[in-house]
């Protein structure tokens, strides 16, 4: 075990597939000088700038030239610096590298992992903090992760880079300094969720930033004397639903919470599928962001956000919700 | 028409690749209009195929191609099976792409063909990357990227080519200009021109006469050897006609009158080169015969194709993606 922050560990999950395998190279704007963020600082020393190459500011030519590339035999990381940009790149990744495979009858595969740093952070406004994690998850052929700790942000990159499918990487933005434990020999799967905390009461699902609150809201719950049980599903395609259903089976009671805009976001799909099979003691709960566009003063910002205190007073009202 | 370096047995074969794009297409039409066999919708490339033949003639298989949306003869020259093709064409096992494609995705990545688009220009930034791919990977594959001039309107024809200029890359650029896009002659939406585009993107142009096979085999060559040899990109402005419309089923009545009829006389790749062949002594009846053989040809792959099952119905969920894949959780 090893403490280093979220950007560090998938930077040295980066890292050691490169050197592992000479097919890996990252691409996009400024990786030169390690990234908007520094999370491939040091790399280009290490690798040189054939392989942690920088780009023009063409978003739709780093996304479909990575793909040619991955076409003839490369193994592209790419980095779309922010998850709002990659939208400049959306015709190559829904049209072209989500579908090639298939519509080629399966003369190619596209490994790719697309790096897509997301949400809110301080004051970014509206085209700068988006979470659009449902539309990836929409598209047949992707793979979709969303990690929120530093040892998912380990583990779930070298699984992505080892993937022959194109994986869509959603790194938060908010959480690049957060510090914890990595296990460097501990493997990423992809559908399997990671239980934070263990309760009967009520289950929680979150991912990305969000299951860090869900994460403290069942700290706060505990004191209340509610046992959540709070699982961060880490991949949203796959997802664990059978790890949901059995909580929610064991709680009768479920709560989905993310950054997203509630509206059409996947903790829709996540209710929806787990009220399919699983008779709930109370109607389940969404929390996310209004259908509304994040501001830049941080007061008009802020009431976008779900809270930690959100989550835990929705828990409270299921449970006041039973006792009636 | 050139003369340079003329050989009566080169010339005859690309007549004889001509004959056989047109006869594979001719067949596809047939099959669409009079069988209702093809089930999408297919553009043909009849009378611009001194392109393809005279620019892909002299690349080697293990070199790459994409293509667009109409690319079967671009496909055909590069190498592909026309009865896997016409398999393709008609939704059936055996195709190209095992019947999930069709037409406009027509690819056959054995031949280094990396597939038609159904997204105009999109092939640009792809083909770029192709080229990047084989630059890493220390490679002396030459890429050739083929989009029509409607596409040098969108965004990727500035990044792609932008692209391979800074990253100084083996590939050549071909805008094989029919005139036309769908319904519309490009020039009326198209300010400046195209190849003046390329040159402000700092690479060599030429501009060619895309109906003159022979001129098209001999500029290709030497193009393909200089970047081959490590050169920088290059573009090619190829300019020919669309004699038929935009799709099988378009009677192109947008047309000023005259002008199909009249371009079929003057510029037809096929007619010209019989012309210089029979100037070069070679008798009609052994250009017939080539003909006739063509067609057979292609008939042949017609009947194959109509006799091919559909694809298993248990294929639907193959090659979506492995990690999440339809055939274990699709709902
Ligand atoms: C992005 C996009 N816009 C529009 C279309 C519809 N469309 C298909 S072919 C075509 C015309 C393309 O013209 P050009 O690039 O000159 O190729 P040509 O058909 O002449 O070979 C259009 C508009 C498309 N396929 N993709
Ligand atoms: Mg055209």
């Amino acid at each position: 075990m090893v403490v280093m922050s979220y950007a560090e560990a998938a930077k040295l999950a980066v890292a050691e597939a490169m050197r592992d395998d000479p097919r890996v190279w990252c691409v996009g704007e400024d990786l030169g000088r390690g990234g908007v963020f520094k999370q491939y600082a040091g790399l280009r020393e290490e690798f040189g700038p054939d392989r942690i190459s920088d780009a023009p500011i063409s978003e739709a030519a780093i996304m479909g030239a990575a793909f040619g590339a991955a076409m003839v035999g490369t193994r592209p990381i790419v980095e779309m610096r922010f998850a709002d940009f990659a939208l400049c790149a959306t015709d190559e990744l829904i049209n072209q590298v989500a579908k090639a495979r298939f519509m080629f009858g399966g003369q190619s595969r596209a490994p790719m992992v697309i790096r897509k740093p997301m949400g809110m952070w301080r004051s970014s406004a509206a085209q700068h903090s988006q979470s659009l994690e449902a539309w990836y998850a929409h598209i047949p052929g992707l793979v979709v992760v969303c990690p929120s700790t530093p040892q998912d942000n380990y583990s779930m990159m070298k699984a992505a880079i080892a993937c022959d499918d194109p994986v869509v990487y959603l790194e938060h933005k908010n959480i690049w300094a957060l510090e914890g434990e990595v296990d460097t020999t501990a493997p990423g799967d992809f559908g399997k969720a990671r239980v934070r905390r263990s309760g009967r009461d009520v289950t929680i699902v979150s991912w990305s930033d969000c299951a860090n609150l869900a994460e403290s809201a069942g700290a706060v719950l505990a004191e209340r004397g509610i046992a959540a049980e709070v699982i961060d599903l880490v991949s949203l395609w796959p997802w664990d639903k059978r790890a949901v259903i059995e909580s929610v089976r064991k709680t009768g009671r479920l709560i989905v919470a993310h950054e997203a805009v509630s509206v059409g976001g996947f903790g829709a799909e996540v209710v929806a599928s787990v009220a399919q099979d699983v008779a709930m003691k109370v109607r389940p709960r969404r929390l996310g962001a209004p259908r509304s566009l994040v501001a830049y003063a941080p007061n008009l910002e802020d009431q976008l956000r779900v809270t930690e205190e959100m989550i835990a007073q929705a828990a409270e009202e299921m449970m006041e919700a039973k006792a009636a | 028409m050139s003369l340079r370096n003329f050989d009566a047995g080169q010339a005859l074969e690309r007549l004889t690749l001509m004959e056989r794009i047109r006869a594979f297409e001719e067949a596809a039409r047939h099959a669409a209009v009079e069988e209702g066999l093809v089930l999408g919708a297919i553009h043909l490339s009849i009378g611009q195929e001194a392109v393809a033949v005279g620019l892909l003639e002299s690349l080697r298989r293990d070199d790459y191609i994409t293509s667009t949306h109409r690319g079967h003869g671009h496909t055909l020259v590069k190498g592909a099976d026309p009865a896997a093709m016409m398999k393709e064409l008609l939704g059936r096992e055996g195709g190209c792409c095992g019947g999930k494609g069709g037409s406009m995705h027509i690819a056959d990545f054995g031949v280094g063909m990396l597939g038609a688009n159904g997204v105009v220009s999109a092939n640009i930034t792809i083909a770029a990357g192709a080229a990047h791919g084989v630059k890493l990977l220390g490679g002396d594959q030459v890429v050739v990227c083929i989009f029509g001039d409607g596409a040098a309107n969108r965004g990727p024809f500035l990044e792609g080519i932008n692209w391979a200029g800074v990253f100084d890359l083996p590939i050549l650029f071909v805008c094989e200009d029919n005139q036309y896009s769908a319904t519309t002659r490009t020039s009326d939406m198209t300010s400046g021109d195209v190849g003046a585009r390329a040159e402000a993107l700092g690479l060599p142009v030429t501009r060619i006469d895309g109906n003159d096979v022979e001129e098209m085999a001999a500029t290709s060559r030497e193009i393909i050897a200089r970047i081959r040899a490590g050169g920088e990109p290059e573009f090619m402005h190829a300019l020919t006609y669309r004699l038929d419309g935009h799709t099988y089923f378009d009677p192109a009545t947008y047309r000023p009158e005259g002008e199909a009829e009249r371009m079929q006389v003057e510029t037809c790749p096929i007619a010209r080169q019989r012309d210089l062949l029979g100037a070069a002594g070679v008798a009609a009846e052994r250009m017939d015969e080539i003909a006739k053989a063509a067609r057979d040809e292609m008939r042949a792959a017609l009947e194959a194709a109509k006799a091919a099952p559909w694809p298993a119905d248990d294929t639907v969920f193959d090659d979506v993606q492995d990690v999440g894949s339809p055939a274990v959780e699709a709902f």
